[in-house]
């Protein structure tokens, strides 16, 4: 490829960006509180609860998140050839072509994949604090609720970070999977740019668009550790 | 008026009976020394009158408030939230390993509990603090965390913490059970000053010199009962019970050492 070329094809890839973003925005705003509620209601002590939890992350950890994103783009087209007139009719207004359709499916497989992670970190946090804290909040008549954001989530968000940083790290590189349903993002593109100029550079452009983005996350997540480094 | 009134208290974890049958007074101004080996229950004791764990069995009165409002199939029913929040109030808790909010300052773990809880303002409640500090020989260490701190300073700080609530009754867990000597010293200063400010407490210890000294009132427990309670002059001096004998003469055989 010519220098010219690169540049040309690097700013094709550029434009996608956003797409990529969007999925990577939508999917932490999503599956972090998401995540959260799954992780007190693992916690959670009445026992059906908890166990239907368990069996949602174990089917969104145990299996592929390329599988999960497939399955759930085709769930509504499925039920609209099916012979349910109900479900014929429910979904009768979805146009499965339509981007806003792709993104969203892709937006709740991801955020629904990445909460069952977040929830075991989340969960982890939580029961590492000590029971004294707990009781000394409550010697001091703290209520569960102020007990909870005021004393406990503080110390288990410092815990947290690093493992954290690991899966948004992971979710940048994960976007390129939304490239399976055809949603048009960085990894697309550049994959049509490789076929049609016969050349592996496109695809190593993506690359570093990919590591430069991971680059200032890690950046972020050193200096938030850093932040909070301010007690032991 | 008692601040304290505990009546046949006893506590079962499933099948195994740590408190049976505990009765005893608390009048205010009063210091009361718990001491006895360890299983004896000390702790439990003072955790079920505190609410950290729940009674089996008999009533608690604080400032005339009941902890437990009667029974039922047996077992006790605890009053309405808001009378158990008004007793939680009235005794401030120091815990053996001091459990100070880590990721808050001095300043902040003292003025915490003041502001979201009786809601009083953050320059009263900063205002309250500085004076305990002041009192606690922290005042340089307002703006510390408590990783920065020495044991005996964190304990100091819990003790302050516990204060600023205002408590009737202040209950120690065996508050330098965590400490090494040298440290303990400042500690036992501290509960001593309180007393002599006529401070109500009940203190859980394993350091049978300073009950001797600071308690009006000492209660021996083991095997969760009472075995023997008087005056420290009763108790160290001229004990007739055999048990409190032996469990002061191995003490004493510890300090000879």
């Amino acid at each position: 490829m010519t220098w010219e070329e690169i540049l040309q094809c690097t700013e094709v890839i550029a434009r996608y960006l956003i797409p990529t973003l969007k999925i990577f925005g939508f999917t932490l705003l999503f599956s972090i509180p998401l995540g959260m509620v799954v992780a007190l209601l693992k916690m959670c002590k009445f026992k059906p609860v908890s166990w239907l939890i368990n069996v949602y992350i174990l089917i969104m950890r145990g299996t592929p998140l390329m599988l999960q994103i497939i399955t759930i783009y085709y769930a509504i087209p499925m039920m609209k050839v099916s012979d349910s007139a109900f479900l014929q009719n429910l979904f009768a207004g979805v146009d499965i072509k339509s981007e806003s359709y792709q993104f969203n499916a892709l937006i709740v497989a991801f955020a629904l994949n990445y909460a069952a992670y977040f929830a075991e970190i989340f969960r982890g946090g939580i029961e590492s604090i000590p029971k004294g804290q707990y009781e000394a909040a409550a010697a001091l008549g703290m209520t569960k609720g102020q007990t909870f954001f005021r004393v406990v989530l503080p110390q288990v968000i410092k815990r947290i970070v690093p493992a954290s940083s690991n899966e948004v790290i992971t979710l940048v590189k994960d976007t390129s999977l939304a490239s399976v349903i055809a949603y048009a993002e960085i990894f697309r593109k550049a994959k049509e740019q490789m076929v049609s100029y016969s050349n592996l550079t496109p695809l190593f452009i993506a690359g570093i668009f990919y590591f430069i983005m991971n680059a200032i996350l890690t950046t972020v997540f050193a200096a938030v550790e850093k932040k909070l480094d301010y007690y032991k | 008026m008692a601040i304290l009134e505990v009546r046949n208290l006893s506590k079962s974890f499933d099948k195994l009976e740590v408190l049976k049958d505990i009765s005893f007074d608390v009048e205010k101004g009063e210091v009361v020394a718990i001491i006895g080996p360890s299983g004896s229950g000390k702790s439990t004791l003072l955790r079920c009158i505190n609410q950290l764990e729940k009674a089996s069995g008999g009533s608690v009165k604080v400032c005339g408030l009941d902890m437990i409002e009667g029974y039922k199939n047996g077992k006790p029913v605890y009053s309405p939230a808001d009378v158990l929040r008004e007793i939680r109030l009235k005794i401030g808790l120091v815990f053996q390993n001091f459990n100070l909010f880590p990721h808050m300052s001095v300043l902040k773990n003292i003025t915490e509990a003041p502001m979201c809880v009786l809601k009083k303002s953050k320059q009263e409640a900063e205002e309250t603090a500085k004076v305990l500090l002041e009192k606690m020989g922290l005042a340089s260490k307002a703006g510390s965390y408590p990783c920065e701190l020495s044991g005996g300073q964190q304990q100091r700080v819990s003790i302050a913490r516990a204060l600023a609530l205002n408590p009737e009754v202040l209950f120690f867990d065996e508050p330098t059970s965590a400490l090494d000597p040298e440290l303990t010293g400042e500690i036992l200063k501290v509960i001593k000053e309180l007393a002599k400010e006529k401070m109500t407490m009940v203190i859980v210890t394993h350091e049978m010199a300073f009950a001797r000294d600071v308690a009006d009132h000492v209660i021996f427990m083991d095997g969760g009962v009472i075995v023997e309670e008087g005056t420290p002059e009763q108790v160290f001096g001229d004990t007739k019970n055999e048990r409190t004998k032996q469990f002061l003469q191995r003490y004493n055989n510890d300090f000879k050492d």
